[in-house]
């Protein structure tokens, strides 16, 4: 099963035939690991990486370190929930160290973005603190570069 | 005007050129062509090699290296042939040099007076004759065969041995074929040259990339072990082809006198690929299998795709190149790339190119996208229908 996840964390794009040839397991196999592994939410989704510096859409994202006082019962999870159900909000994490929330949150502008922290972040209950830093340049998400390397010139080889 | 042509060395104008420079000549003029001619790893040398090429330029390492390599490689590579090999050298029986190919040129160049006869199993990486040809030496070709698995047998050997036999090489894990040999072939091998002078000479630049199976040298064999001389480098296992760096290891007293062509004629290998070689060898064993794995998902993907469009196709053990069969479609292996290249825009090299008994084969490079070799399949399962209407 993990060798099939792997290839679909590297390409998921390949199709069920791709990886049942390179994992030298049938077809039906895979397409039913992958339908169960959907189905256990191994498999969240399937999404494209997105430069979208290169395109002509407005965009920033910003990291946030947010400290919040657990919620008796609930620990974190509970304010979790509350944070993430935000569209805005891309990505969410529980951190060890000086803060206990990481929050990605993407929006149109600076101030878009700034207003989501001020008016819906910050006033959470339980929320004590945020610290906003905006990402200046994507240079590697998921493994993949996002600059474009120059390619080496063009050879003529006997090899 | 100056008569060049009557200037030259003969020994050197005998030497074929390059087969398949066409191909590429032909392949740069064309749009969304692909390659999967050209042999060596698609990945780029891993991160933390290359940073400590870097930092040895930084701190100023700009010098040329001892003759026979820097002693810390030179230990390095002892360490490495010993932990993944389980062969032992000590680093005074190992030096330096640039690439395998100089390496086996080295080997070639010591060993081989004029007449002697160096037995090249072919199909095979297109070096060995040529540079026999130029120590004045003479290439034996045998024929090796897709039902033995292109491995070179012991009746194939022993056919061809004359008294002038000085040397026999042993390219194995194969380029072009894919075939390996297993310690009972070596075996065999060590049988038939038992109370004989001929010496081994192995390259095992592929040594890294089997598949099922731990490659087996001939110095695994304690027969051989006395009568070998090993070649390998850092290309293929480390994705370092343009870094130029390999190794020979072999008895004391035939490598004091290659060290001497060695440093006449080289002075010693560059000295950044040294410092990053180093870096390799201390910290890239999980480089390594990262690189086969992904090379052998491609493998199985490609052997399917072939043996799915009805080609005859020896399943590859080592090295990352395919040899399916194409000599039942009434062209010859030059006509039936030139035109897929022509015709569908993907250059393979004819299997003619690798010598004898390469005529009826094409080898395909799978080190390449799997994007890539999709399309490449696609192309070929469209060019294989025309052939066959």
């Amino acid at each position: 099963m993990n060798e099939i996840l792997k290839l679909l964390e590297e390409d998921s794009r390949y199709t069920a035939k791709e990886i049942a040839a390179m994992t030298g397991k049938d077809e039906e196999y895979v397409r039913d690991t992958v339908k169960r592994c959907e189905d256990e939410h191994i498999i969240n989704g399937y999404t494209a990486l997105i430069d979208w510096d290169r395109t002509s859409e407005e965009a920033v994202t910003a990291f946030i370190e947010v400290k919040i006082t657990p919620q008796r019962d609930d620990g974190y999870d509970r304010i979790a929930r509350r944070i993430y159900q935000y569209d805005e909000v891309e990505s969410l994490y529980l951190m060890s160290g000086s803060f206990d929330f990481s929050v990605i949150v993407t929006g149109k502008s600076l101030r878009e973005v700034s207003r989501f922290v001020s008016e819906k972040l910050a006033p959470i209950e339980g929320v004590i603190s945020t610290a906003t830093h905006f990402i200046m340049k994507r240079y590697k998400d998921k493994h993949r570069a996002f600059l474009v390397e120059p390619e080496q010139e063009e050879r003529t080889l006997f090899i | 005007m100056m008569d060049y042509d009557r200037i030259m060395s003969r020994n050197v104008k005998t030497l074929q050129p390059s087969g398949i420079r066409k191909f590429f000549d032909i392949l740069d003029t064309m749009k969304d062509a692909i390659s999967l001619g050209i042999g060596e790893p698609d990945f780029v040398t891993p991160w933390h090699i290359r940073e400590a090429g870097v930092y040895s330029l930084e701190q100023g390492f700009t010098k040329y290296t001892s003759n026979a390599g820097l002693i810390r490689l030179r230990e390095a590579v002892s360490g490495y042939l010993k932990r993944r090999f389980d062969i032992g050298y000590d680093p005074a029986d190992i030096f330096i040099t640039v690439g395998g190919s100089e390496a086996i040129d080295l080997c070639v160049r010591a060993l081989i007076d004029p007449g002697d006869e160096v037995i090249i199993p072919v199909p095979s990486f297109v070096c060995y004759g040529p540079l026999v040809t130029m120590a004045n030496g003479v290439p034996v070709y045998v024929e090796t065969k897709a039902e033995n698995e292109f491995k070179l047998t012991a009746q194939e050997l022993r056919a061809a041995i004359t008294p002038k036999t000085k040397l026999l090489v042993l390219p194995y894990p194969n380029n072009p074929t894919g075939g390996i040999m297993e310690r009972r072939d070596l075996e065999d091998i060590a049988s038939v040259l038992e109370g004989t002078d001929i010496m081994v000479l192995s390259d095992e630049i592929y040594a890294e990339l089997t598949y099922g199976q731990k490659h087996v040298s001939p110095c695994n064999i304690p027969a051989l072990y006395d009568r070998t001389m090993l070649v390998n480098g850092f290309s293929k296992a480390y994705a370092m082809t343009g870094w130029r760096l390999g190794y020979v290891c072999g008895p004391r007293a035939i490598m004091k006198q290659m060290l001497k062509i060695h440093q006449y004629g080289i002075m010693s290998a560059p000295t950044t690929s040294q410092y990053a070689a180093i870096e390799a060898l201390r910290n890239g064993d999980a480089d390594i299998e990262t690189m086969r794995e992904s090379y052998n998902k491609r493998r199985r993907l490609l052997l399917k795709g072939l043996r799915d469009m009805g080609l005859e196709c020896f399943e590859p053990r080592g090295a990352f190149y395919m040899f399916p069969r194409i000599g039942d479609f009434g062209l010859t292996s030059d006509e039936f790339c030139t035109r897929f290249l022509q015709e569908e825009r993907v250059a393979i090299i004819p299997g003619t190119a690798f010598g004898q008994g390469g005529e009826g084969y094409t080898r395909i490079c799978y080190a390449s996208s799997v994007e890539n070799i999709e399309t490449a399949l696609e192309r070929l399962r469209a060019f294989l229908e025309r052939l066959r209407s």
